[in-house]
This record gives structure tokens, sequence and C-alpha cells, in this order.
């Protein structure tokens, strides 16, 4: 089974702290890490390897240095890495990172099942994942926290997931090829030793460009090929809290003047 | 290339642009600003240099929409779920209206389901002039495929300036997948949606980076415009059952034989609100001690008809299920009421519910960074207040308050 994973490297947002004076993002000394919901995805491409063999290949795009979040991968186990950092990739936006990461993926060769996480902890669109599978023509399966099972006897391959929706789970089952985006619930993902990481230093990891990629479209790519514009970034309003304190010494009266209060302010 | 310009002559080195860079794209040398890779040519520096010497790099102009100006109206997605609309699709209708009147073009509604007619008629209640309405055995229960492909076809044959889906599980999935097909652009979630005065495009704003920043996104030379909306942002419109709209039959693109994916079960784990629409919500975290600690939060949920919710504490330690997570990595709501038992108050939690209309906290520890949300703070033991107040709210709904 070949498995392809799509990670991202981005700012560690938990470490982002706000300027309380000018209401900026302070991001000096905030670490890089792998997007939390990718790890869900490399592991779960692991334990499909484990089961039906094969190889997993990790995808990155992104600065030369989000080589370090591919080197975490392969600490984890993926037999192999590919970085695709070009100035002319800068400032894309979802249409043109899908165009751009489904062009490297099909020159990775035949695949049976994409993972990516189901959104990344910078932009949290969630919109990456589906647009990769348009582009390749396969079905996206989003919010997956679980595979039922995967049947490669037949052809072509069967796979059944479960699906996180707002309502509750669907079981769905679908065709091979198919590219899932992952939810937390789906696995724990491995901690990565000393010697994992020695070993992984020895797997190069190729930089493809542009001109790497055969048949893409050099207007599609970047901010250049990019529908969306950033017009403006401000830090949000800060919410306007009553900050109200009920005395809790006697329980009974403190919540029948809290229940008292939010009917005052018809939140009941 | 894509980075913003700076002017070496006119900079003072103040530093204003690097304090106010939300991507830490710019830095000093020499007493002067320079920009690195990381610049997404957002602007944010252009609006602080008190010397005018930063400006933006000519931009290759954009392939763009061919016919672009010849896109009208406004489209939004009604979705259904059991042969129920969603409310967020009529939120997003109450919006709509006012965006189409603002560009003074018609509001269009595509329903897609099976025997499904009458959402049909609700949404020409709910505002719209027209709804393009596909009935169809395939198209009982969303699938992306499927129901992608009726959207992109009408899309191509009708032009719409502005499309609208809800944030949804489904929403974003489908939303992703027509605009990837139409190439145009698309804004995740947005919490704000307005029509810029001069250009006439669609102002998007949306939280990002963990709700630090709020962004606004334009679509310039690409159409549709396309955005998914936030839960609970836009007014509910009130539904008027005299409206007169048009209703346009129109055929699935795929029979059952050509469709790749066949959902074969739903679960809903309780008969229970759902957490995204519920009005009112109990969240549970770690100062809720284990599964007997949600057992009151679930008794205090119950008796004001709300949903639970959870921390990411609670439902690492296994006290409740993930789909009940309320946070960046969970769940984002927006209930009238959100009362937080026992949690702390992390970042990741905050950016799910610090926009709920009314905030309570119940925390032991009076000094927990949930306080400064909150509307009303109780500092104290959760496992007294929270069966107190249950108590207090059976009592006083039992008598009549509501």
């Amino acid at each position: 089974m070949n498995i392809v994973v799509c990670i991202k490297q981005v700012p560690d947002t938990t470490e982002v702290k706000v300027d309380p004076e000018t209401g900026t993002l302070m991001r000096e000394g905030v670490p890089s890490i792998v997007n939390p919901f990718d790890e869900f995805a490399i592991e779960e491409a692991l334990s499909l390897r484990q089961t039906f063999g094969g190889r997993v290949t990790v995808i990155s795009m992104g600065p030369p240095q989000a080589a370090s979040a591919l080197r975490q991968a392969l600490g984890m186990g993926a037999d192999e890495a590919v970085l695709l950092s070009d100035r002319s990739f800068a400032g894309a936006d979802t249409w043109s990172t899908s165009y751009t990461l489904a062009a490297a993926i099909r020159k990775t060769g035949p695949f049976d099942i994409i993972l990516c996480g189901k959104q990344a902890i910078d932009g949290d669109t969630g919109q990456v994942g589906p647009g990769i599978a348009v582009q390749l023509g396969i079905i996206p399966l989003t919010y997956v926290s679980k595979i039922n099972r995967v049947e490669l006897t037949s052809a072509p391959g069967v796979i059944e997931v479960e699906r996180m929706l707002d309502e509750g789970r669907e079981i769905v089952e679908g065709r091979l090829p198919v590219l899932l985006t992952v939810v937390k619930d789906i696995n724990v993902p491995r901690l990565v030793s000393i010697s994992d990481i020695r070993r992984a230093l020895g797997i190069q990891i190729p930089t493809w460009t542009a001109a790497d990629l055969p048949g893409v479209d050099s207007r599609k790519l970047g901010l250049k090929g990019s529908p969306t514009r950033v017009s403006r970034i401000e830090s949000p309003p800060r919410r306007a809290s009553k900050g109200e304190m009920i005395p809790v010494d006697n329980v009974d009266e403190a919540a029948s003047a809290l229940v008292d209060k939010l009917r005052a302010a018809k939140a009941l | 290339m894509s980075a913003v310009i700076i002017d070496r002559e006119k900079c003072i080195g103040c530093g204003a642009c690097v304090d106010v860079c939300p991507f830490d794209a710019l830095s000093m040398k020499d007493d002067v600003a320079v920009v690195n890779e990381k610049c997404t040519l957002c602007r944010a520096c252009l609006d602080v240099c008190p010397v005018d010497a930063i400006s933006l790099p000519e931009l290759v102009t954009q392939p763009g929409t061919p016919d672009k100006e010849t896109y009208q109206g406004v489209w939004v997605w009604v979705e259904q779920f059991k042969g129920q609309a969603c409310s967020i699709s009529w939120e997003m209708m109450g919006q709509g209206r006012k965006l189409a009147d603002e560009r003074k073009a018609m509001l269009t509604a595509c329903v897609l389901g099976h025997e499904v007619e009458h959402i049909a008629r609700e949404a020409v209640a709910y505002g719209a002039d027209r709804v393009f309405w596909a009935d169809d055995p395939t198209l009982q229960v969303y699938r992306s495929v499927p129901y992608a492909r009726i959207l992109v076809s009408l899309a191509k044959h009708y032009k719409p300036e502005i499309f609208l889906l809800g944030a949804s599980m489904r929403g974003r999935c489908l939303a992703s997948s027509v605009a990837a097909e139409l190439y145009t652009g698309l804004t995740a979630d947005c919490t704000g949606l307005e029509i810029e005065r001069d250009s006439g495009l669609l102002r998007q704003t949306r939280p990002a980076f963990g709700g630090n920043i709020l962004a606004t996104i334009l679509c310039p030379e690409y159409r549709p415009q396309m955005a998914t909306v936030r839960r609970r942002v836009f007014e509910m419109p009130v539904a008027d059952a005299g409206r007169q709209g048009q209703v346009i039959p129109v055929p699935a693109e795929l029979n059952e034989d050509e469709i790749t994916t066949r959902v074969l079960d739903f679960i809903v784990e309780h008969e229970e609100v759902n957490l995204a629409e519920a009005k009112i919500i109990v969240s549970g975290g770690r100062g809720a001690g284990g599964a007997e600690g949600f057992k009151i939060i679930r008794e205090l949920a119950d008796v004001m008809g709300g949903a639970v919710g959870a921390s990411r504490v609670a439902v690492d330690a296994g006290w409740i299920s993930y789909d009940h997570q309320v946070g960046q990595t969970g769940r984002t709501v927006r209930p009238d009421l959100y009362i937080a038992c026992g949690i702390s108050g992390s970042i990741q939690h905050l950016a799910g519910m610090s926009t709920s209309r009314v905030i309570v906290a119940i925390n032991k520890d009076p000094d927990a960074p949930i306080f400064k949300v909150a509307d009303y703070g109780l500092a104290g033991d959760l496992f007294k207040i929270v069966p107190a107040l249950t108590k207090q709210l059976k009592k006083k709904i039992g008598s009549g308050g509501e």
C-alpha cells in the first residue's frame, strides 16, 4: 500500500502571546512544530503500513526550515520525505497550496491513500485536504475518527471509515484511492526516540522546486496563483466581560443570585 | 518577489513595523527595517509606518476569472440533515439577503436532498428570490462528490458573484471541493461579511492563529467569492410564509453507480443537543475530576435543555468522548450561555468558546484565566455549586418562571 501524508510546519499557537499594550502577536521565540493534526495523519499511515506493508511518503511545502518537520516524520518511521520549496510557492493560499501539493503527489507515483490533518492550527481552514482530492480527482473523506477496515483484495480496493460530523458519527465506505483528513480521536502518535532520529538522519530529503513538478502552470503558484488576498490583520476586539464575582459562602444563595442574573441577561 | 518593499532612504528605523507584523517577517538591521520570506503581504505594516517607507510590490497580474463582471447575485447552500434544514443555513439567508440588496441582486438558495421540497419552500420564506432544488435518492445523505458536482455545474452556468456555505463539518468539505473545482477563492469560518463600499467586493473577516488575530480577506479577481460562515454569528431572520419566490427543480448529475461512496450508518451518541447549534452549553474540565463530575454537569445541562461540553484535559483523561471537546482541537461554539465548570481557561479552550454571549465560570482557583473572560464568576467547589444551581433552576422553572 502506498500512502502519502501531507504535513505543515506551523508556529506553536499555544505559545503565541498577545502584547497587552499593542494587542499584536508576540512571535519571538515561538517554536515551530509539526501541525498537531498532521501527527495523527503520520501515525495512521504508519499503522496502515504495519498491517498492509508498503511505503509512507511525507510531503511538506514551506521554507527550507520546514525540512525539520519532515525530519520528525522520518523519525516517527516514514520511509521518505519530500520538501517543496521555491520562492514562487510563497504566499500561496489554500487553492494554490492544494494545486502544488497535488502536483507533487502525482510525481511521487501511484498511491492508495492520502492522509492529512483535519486542519492546520495557524490558519484553521481545513480546505487544503479536500482541495488536493479535487485536484487529483479522488474522493475526500474529512474528519475521519477511525478506519474500520481496508480491503485490498478486491480491485479497486475499499475503505470503511467513521467520520465525526456535527450531529454524530457517520460510517462511510469508499473506493480507493481516497484522501482522508483525520481528527485527534483516531490514534495516539508515537514518541520519537533518539535512535529513531539518528536512523532518520541517514535519509536524504530532496527539495523540489517548481521546475521539478512536471506540467504545473506557473501562473497558478504562490501568491500570483492565489485567488484570495489578505487585506487586513488586526487583533480581535477584547471580550467585554462583566467580570462580576458572585460570593459563594452560601451556595444556595449564590446559585439563586446567578439564576436571577442570567434571566435578567436573557441567557436562560 | 512576494514581500513588501522597504525604501531604505525613507526608513527612520522606528521599528513600528516590526512590532505590528503578525508573521515575524520584519526585523531591524543597521537601523533599517528588513523583510524576510515569511511576509504574506498582509499590509499590517503599511498602516503603521510613519514615513510611508513601505509599499507593496507590483503584483504580476492574476489571470482571474474571465468575464468576472458578468457574475451576479448571492447564493446560499441550504444544509439539511434527515430532511431538516440546519439553522446556519437560515442565518446565512438573513445576511445573504442584506448583501444581495446592497449589490441590488438576487438571493438564491441551493437545496439538495431527497424529499426536501418543504425546505425549498422554507428557503423562499427566509428570503430567497430563487431556489435551485435538486431532489434525488442519491442526494438523501450528504456525499461530497454528487453534491459538489451539482453546485459546480450550477455555478458555472448561472455565475453567482458570492456563494456562502455554513462552516459546519459538511459545509467546509463541500465548499473546499467546489472552490477547488471552480478555481476561485474561499475564506473559511467567517465571522464577518460586508460589501466594501468603493470596490463592491465582499470583505470576509475570520479569526486565525487560534483566535489571536482577525484577518480580512478579499477575492478581487476570481468569481464567485466564496466563504464558509460560522454558526450563530448572524441573526436568524424571521420567516415570512407569504413571500413569493421561484423554485426551479434541477437534476442530479450522477447515478448511484457513478458515486464511489456509500453511507452505511449514522451513530448518535445520546439523543442530545448538537453542540455546535446549542443555545446553552455546560462544560467540564480538569476540576470535574472524573466521570462522576460529568454526571452533575449533565444534570445541570439537562435541566436547562443544554448540551454538555468538555475541555481537552477531560477528554484526554477519558471522562467523556472527543465529540464533546470544545476548543481549538475540538469544536468551536457560540451559545447564548456557556457555563465552564472546573475549566482553567487555556488559550486553546478560549479560542473555541470566548465569543459565547454570556459566560459563567465556576472554579476553585480564583486566579484561573477563565475568570478574565467570564461575565459571572463563582470561585468555589463545583461539586457544591453545580448541584445547587440545578436545584435552583428546577425550583424556579417549576414555579412557572419559564
